[in-house]
């Protein structure tokens, strides 16, 4: 059941440039490395080979912001962090997408006090909050697909530059 | 108490005319902020105290006054012998003659002492906060402190606590 059965004897295919963009950027969306607690260990469990998350085109994570298109944040971020991260967001380049990992990075979770920004959505944007302390590999993976599943709604008048 | 400990309280008394109680086997022993640095070089001079372990404080406040007890945990590893050094701080602008002098390690944790509590520590070579960002109003660690407490967002309060959240713009 590939593309080649659908072409027949044709060669052509017909769809909008919106679309195949849209398909692209969810074939290869490189998270970034951003592992602030223990939800990290699930992370790595979802990219490591029982889960395996390549099998979503994201087999590589990287360790810097300019050669990334989403940050899964996971784990708690202290105040003093928070500015370090907004930084590391706006060092991305667009488009951009974040995954608030566990119930730290989604509300504060249990860390209600003074030192744990509650919801890192007070810093960046998120479009996806993925519940759980700590979510299991599944709930991650889910979480990204629901992200995919955004993204292939985007319109390209919603992602101009104003 | 251990017997190599009851000469090293007796030499503290004696020179700094402390007062000491038990809990549990433990010595603490009460010095005077002025008298602190000496009975620390006194004691890792002379009893090999060559180790700070621990350099704490804590707040008794509203129970007690004086509110804060600053805690210097010493250990020698060559006798075996554990002993706390507690000095009582009163007042809202508390002050400690530093320990990087004697122990080197104690830059850090004075800087948290800082930070936490807000004792100051007088002739500290780099008097920052250590863990709280930079313009925090307030020391997290007095029990005077707010809990800096979030309402939880349940099903009927949710819109009106949505509206108060600081959102990221983009």
């Amino acid at each position: 059941m590939g593309v080649e059965q659908k072409l027949g004897d044709m060669g052509i295919v017909t769809t909008t440039l919106e679309n195949v963009v849209n398909w692209s950027r969810t074939n290869a969306m490189w998270p970034m490395l951003f592992g602030l607690a223990c939800c990290a260990i699930e992370m790595m469990a979802a990219q490591a080979s029982h889960f395996d998350m390549s099998r979503f085109g994201m087999e590589l994570m990287r360790a810097s912001p300019r050669q990334s298109d989403l940050m899964i944040v996971a784990g708690r971020v202290s105040r003093k962090m928070a500015p370090v991260l907004r930084r590391l967001y706006d060092q991305m380049p667009e488009p951009k997408w974040v995954i608030a990992m566990g119930d730290c990075a989604s509300c504060g979770g249990v860390f209600n006090n003074y030192a744990i920004v509650q919801g890192v959505d007070e810093i960046v944007p998120v479009d996806v909050f993925v519940a759980g302390c700590p979510p299991r590999p599944e709930a991650l993976i889910h979480g990204v697909v629901t992200l995919y599943e955004k993204v292939k709604g985007e319109k390209f008048k919603d992602l101009a530059v104003k | 108490m251990d017997k190599k400990l009851e000469t090293i309280v007796q030499a503290l008394q004696e020179n700094f005319s402390t007062t000491f109680e038990e809990f549990r086997g433990e010595v603490h022993v009460f010095v005077k902020a002025e008298n602190i640095v000496d009975a620390l070089i006194l004691l890792r001079d002379k009893y090999d105290f060559e180790l700070l372990s621990a350099l704490t404080a804590t707040d008794y406040w509203p129970q007690q006054s004086p509110r804060f007890h600053v805690i210097y945990q010493l250990t020698s590893l060559v006798k075996n012998l554990s002993v706390q050094l507690r000095v009582p701080l009163n007042g809202d602008q508390p002050k400690i003659p530093t320990a990087t002098r004697v122990y080197e390690i104690a830059n850090w944790r004075e800087r948290e002492l800082l930070d936490m509590f807000g004792i100051e520590p007088e002739g500290h070579p780099d008097p920052r906060r250590i863990l709280m960002p930079d313009g925090t109003e307030g020391h997290p660690l007095r029990r005077d402190f707010p809990l800096g407490y979030e309402e939880p967002q349940f099903t009927f309060n949710l819109e009106e606590i949505d509206l108060q959240k600081p959102y990221a713009k983009e």
